[in-house]
């Protein structure tokens, strides 16, 4: 009886995984992208704006030459 | 044409919101993140030159800001990581399918992680890189970097107990295998 048990479980295809198992229906990978995606959707923080628009003035008045 | 705005830093505007993402996912910290965020801004654009134009920015500035993150955190020492609560209130205004509890379970999930398995599977679930790319950014193995995605997986699925995609098509077809078998 225990033999025939086993042999049933055995029979049972095992479940197929995809490489990474985080693809569209993936709940953890639908959790993950909805978690990074929160962060990503929001605007970007006028004090990067800034920074970048200094970088570049820095940069400009270092050269002291037209690009 | 002195306004016509020099493409990388075009391409750095464009790669910010994901950059944070990723900053945000390391560090669990909004201000920390963002800190992080403009200490890669003045890195990469010190060493713009030596970017090639044309190939991948957003891998590049992913290793930038990877590699500062745990030179700062080397620099600091061992620290109590703690997520800020500001996150979640800041997701309770997002519009998202999930709700603000789920969120922060699930940023308590992946705080559970290693470091290493953390940053593998937010690389690879959510930044949209290969596991080619991921390793490159993670100076890793590729084989490496697909144990460290598989075993994150595991564990944030145990820890939040949800299935694998995998396993609701077999489930039904073995439950009537079983059945039958009986």
């Amino acid at each position: 009886m225990k033999d025939k048990t086993k042999m049933n479980e055995m029979s049972v295809p095992r479940p197929r995984r995809t490489e990474d198992g985080l693809g569209a229906n993936s709940d953890i990978g639908a959790k993950l992208r909805a978690y990074y995606g929160a962060v990503q959707d929001q605007p970007i923080p006028d004090k990067f704006l800034d920074l970048l628009e200094k970088l570049d003035e820095v940069e400009r008045a270092g050269k002291g030459k037209a690009r | 044409m002195a306004d016509e705005a020099p493409s990388f830093k075009r391409e750095l505007l464009a790669t910010l919101p994901s950059l944070r993402a990723f900053a945000v996912s390391l560090s669990g910290r909004h201000d920390k993140a963002d800190d992080l965020v403009q200490d890669t801004m003045m890195k990469a654009w010190a060493k713009q030159d030596s970017f090639q134009m044309g190939t991948n920015i957003k891998a590049w500035l992913f290793t930038i800001l990877r590699n500062e993150f745990y030179s700062q955190m080397r620099k600091r020492g061992r620290e109590v990581q703690d997520t800020d609560g500001a996150f979640t209130e800041r997701m309770s205004v997002h519009p998202s399918q999930y709700g603000v509890m789920d969120m922060a379970d699930f940023r308590k999930a992946l705080d559970g992680l290693p470091a290493d398995q953390r940053e593998a599977v937010v690389l690879i679930g959510a930044s949209g890189f290969s596991y080619e790319e991921a390793a490159e950014i993670c100076n890793c193995a590729v084989g490496t970097m697909k144990s460290r995605v598989s075993r994150a997986r595991t564990r944030l699925q145990d820890v939040l107990g949800v299935k694998g995609e995998a396993d609701y098509g077999p489930d039904a077809v073995s439950a009537q295998v079983t059945a039958h078998n009986f």
